[in-house]
């Protein structure tokens, strides 16, 4: 029987900003899973995977978080089919790595290993591949959700339970706890990228050679420089890539094509001074990677974990934030809607916001899932410091452009926008607020995201 | 819940019509706060304008420092007004004058009974709801007047002495509980309380203790000072001798 510790732990997400205490589990199959639902007190009960989502989305204050990273097992590759069926609670670090080996690949990554293939479906998470591929649930070839009803369903994109197969993607946990997935996988010759890079001198600049040759690669992204000042701001470094093929190899690295090393992070200090990461800091440091970037490099050959994870080199790197934390501010607004982009660049750029992972990139088609987050348009990321001030006060104006311009928020960054906002901007809330009553009539499923933005 | 730039949705204050507490309430709504709840004394007739200005839904509940068996009731009346409660603000009290004190012993009681033994019961009520719900902060208004008391105002500096020394160690009970308990020590404030007597050094404005309150709650801090200065002035007070302690005035 899973261990049920009678005191509570603090939990936060990513950004270490609001910690919730609860009670932890920690199931290692699907019926210890059905038991704690079984078992809910008042205050509910909602899965966690790694935490690495920013916000609030995996803590459920007062009330039962299950630590899914315990549901493992063995990994099944079908390479007739091309899929793998895995455990939930694996964790894409470990999948990507047992993938490789065999001479596969994920459909899609997200910029961390560490997250678990259900958290990854709960947010349908994207990668750098999304104008090509779509996001995680467009690969998801069927799954097996704990409905707190009890039951064990598995759920496909066109089965009889479809409705709750869309609803579940993005869901955000609050449909049931996913306890297996089986994915498609995409077959790769090597474990190393043929990767162009190119430096941009304006925000312009940037934006037209995106759109002009994303079509042209399988995966791409922009990493963007608001602290530049005047018509330099937005300059930026532009990374896109395809998988590269034997023949892309320098010979020395043919040897060993699929060898992929993950490799042992360095570990971020414990303990990191309050405004470690200010302007300052971040603008020298965002000065010497651009200057370090070639302006212009074709057919460079990358390995996998240094293109799509650079930051998993340095463990508890969101510690550099020091006491306060880190706040991840994303949206997408739809093509077209540029202009909203750049107004909300420019506000971040006049408020000194020392951001130094800003990163720009093109959506394409969504899934379907009613809160999934990915549709066509321009996504940015912004990481703040979660004590810059009047940070709360300018977030909600961009908020107040984004709405204007049809965007959206993802709820895996967010941890501070109000209900109404995101009311409307997920017009799909309705429907599946209607799935969600279906299969928790009782309102088991619940989390402090859930609690804030009054989901259910 | 607080969110992630450490803005709060709900608010109860006990004591609805101080002049303290509203202007932490009246802070706290500035800066996102949405839903508050006054509990006084038969209740807060008129919604205050400040509040309703800044968009805030305002609700009223009974409530009497002096009847300890309806403080639990009085919390959950709160829940089920506006759900969980991010902030509870306990700045009930009364500080009369001490030579009445002195002349009626059982009014010197009753003033103790608001002070202190009402702060135990509504203190003890509001953490039993916060652990429940896994977060949260209690504000607790102590005041410099407990930190070393003195014989111009003991009666009413003993109690907050007594408070003082409780919400330590409440906070101590909720270390770990995702709730959290923030004392606030304020010297001489002009309020409708402190009318009758005389200022005392260091005054603050209750705008003034609203802000040190709202750093403490964004900061994660145990304690404040308003003004911050009568933290060292009082570690000073402290180590004063009992001779010359005796024959200060205010
Ligand atoms: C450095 C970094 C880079 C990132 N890059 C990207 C990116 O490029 N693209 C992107 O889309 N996201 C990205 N993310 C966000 C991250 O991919 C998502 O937040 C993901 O959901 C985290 O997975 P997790 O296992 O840590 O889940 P948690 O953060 O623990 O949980 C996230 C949500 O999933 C739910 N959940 C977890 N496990 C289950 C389960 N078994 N069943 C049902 N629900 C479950 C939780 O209830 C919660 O709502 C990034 C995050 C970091 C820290
Ligand atoms: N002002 C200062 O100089 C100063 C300095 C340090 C600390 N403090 C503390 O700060 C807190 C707020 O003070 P303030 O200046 O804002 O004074 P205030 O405006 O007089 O507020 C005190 C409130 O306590 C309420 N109260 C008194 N007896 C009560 C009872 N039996 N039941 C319920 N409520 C009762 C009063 O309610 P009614 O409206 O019904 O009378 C009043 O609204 C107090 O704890 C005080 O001790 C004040």
């Amino acid at each position: 029987m899973a261990s049920q510790p009678e005191r509570p732990v603090l939990l936060t997400g990513w950004g270490r900003t609001a910690p919730t205490a609860a009670r932890v589990v920690r199931p290692r199959t699907a019926a210890q899973v059905a038991h704690a639902l079984a078992d809910a007190g008042p205050r509910g009960v909602l899965a966690r995977g790694l935490g690495r989502s920013y916000g609030d989305a995996a803590q459920a204050a007062g009330g039962t978080v299950l630590d899914c990273t315990g549901l493992t097992g063995p990994i099944r590759l079908d390479a007739d089919r091309g899929e793998v069926t895995v455990p939930a609670g694996a964790s894409f670090d470990r999948l990507i790595a047992h993938l490789l080996e065999r001479g596969y690949f994920v459909p899609v990554t997200p910029g961390t290993r560490q997250v678990t293939v259900g958290g990854a479906i709960a947010a349908d998470v994207h990668g750098k591949n999304h104008h090509a591929d779509s996001s995680l649930g467009a690969h998801v070839r069927s799954l097996t959700l704990a409905a707190p009803t009890g039951e064990a369903l598995t759920l496909t994109p066109d089965g009889p339970d479809a409705e709750l197969f869309r609803a579940t993607l993005g869901g955000m946990g609050l449909t049931g706890v996913i306890t297996e997935a089986t994915l498609a996988v995409l077959p790769v010759e090597t474990s190393y990228m043929r990767v162009d890079t190119d430096r941009t001198d304006s925000l312009d600049a940037t934006l037209d050679l995106m759109a002009r040759t994303d079509a042209d690669y399988r995966y791409t992204v922009c990493w963007v420089d608001l602290l530049a000042r005047g018509s330099a701001m937005g300059r930026g470094v532009l990374t896109r890539a395809d998988h590269a093929g034997l023949r892309d190899l320098p010979p020395a690295l043919r040897r060993a094509p699929l060898r992929h090393r993950a490799g042992s992070p360095l570990a971020a200090p414990p303990w990191a001074p309050p405004g470690l990461l200010n302007s300052w800091t971040v603008g020298a440091f965002n000065t010497v990677y651009r200057g370090a970037a070639p302006r212009r490099r074709r057919g460079e050959a990358q390995p996998i974990a240094g293109f799509f994870h650079p930051l998993d080199a340095v463990r508890d790197w969101n510690r550099l934030y020091g006491p306060r934390g880190l706040v991840q501010y994303q949206f997408v607004v739809p093509l077209g809607a540029e202009d909203t982009l750049v107004r909300i660049m420019e506000g971040l750029s006049r408020a000194g916001a020392p951001s130094f992972l800003t990163v720009l990139k093109r959506l394409g088609e969504g899934t379907g899932g009613h809160l999934s987050f990915p549709r066509p348009g321009w996504t940015l990321a912004v990481d703040l410091p979660a004590d810059l001030p009047g940070l709360g006060r300018m977030l909600r104006r961009f908020d107040e452009r984004l709405l204007a311009a049809d965007g959206r928020l993802y709820l895996a960054k967010d941890g501070r926008a109000d209900a109404e906002t995101v009311h409307a901007m997920y017009p799909d809330l309705p429907a599946w607020r209607k799935v969600r009553e279906r299969v928790d009539p009782d309102g088991v499923l619940v989390s402090d995201l859930a609690r804030r933005l009054r989901l259910l | 819940m607080r969110d992630s730039v450490g803005t709060v949705r709900t608010v109860l204050l006990l004591g609805g019509r101080s002049e303290i507490g509203l202007a932490i309430v009246e802070r706290l709504v500035r800066e996102g706060a949405r839903e508050v709840v006054l509990a006084a004394r038969g209740g807060v007739a008129e919604p205050p304008g400040a509040l309703t200005a800044l968009g805030a839904k305002v609700h009223s509940l009974e409530f009497d420092a002096t009847a300890p068996d309806t403080h639990t009731a009085t919390v959950d009346a709160a829940v089920a007004l506006v759900g969980d409660l991010d902030v509870v603000v306990d700045a009930f009290g009364v500080l009369g004058t001490q030579s009445d004190y002195e002349a009626d012993p059982a009014a010197a009681a009753r003033a103790a009974a608001v002070n202190y033994t009402g702060h135990v019961s509504a203190g003890l009520a509001v953490a039993a709801r916060l652990r429940e719900q896994g977060h949260g902060a209690l504000v607790v208004l102590s005041s410099v007047a407990g930190v070393r008391v003195r014989r111009f105002n003991f009666v009413y500096g003993s109690a907050k002495a007594g408070l003082d020394g409780f919400a330590q160690g409440l906070a101590d009970s909720l270390h770990g509980s995702g709730a959290r308990v923030l004392v606030v020590r304020p010297g001489y404030v002009p309020t409708r309380m402190s009318a009758h007597v005389d200022p005392a050094p260091f005054p603050a404005t209750p705008g003034r203790v609203a802000e040190a309150v709202s750093a403490g709650l964004r900061s994660g801090a145990t304690t404040v000072w308003a003004p911050r200065v009568l933290a060292p002035v009082f570690a000073g007070m402290r180590l004063m001798p009992r001779p010359i302690w005796r024959r200060l005035g205010r």
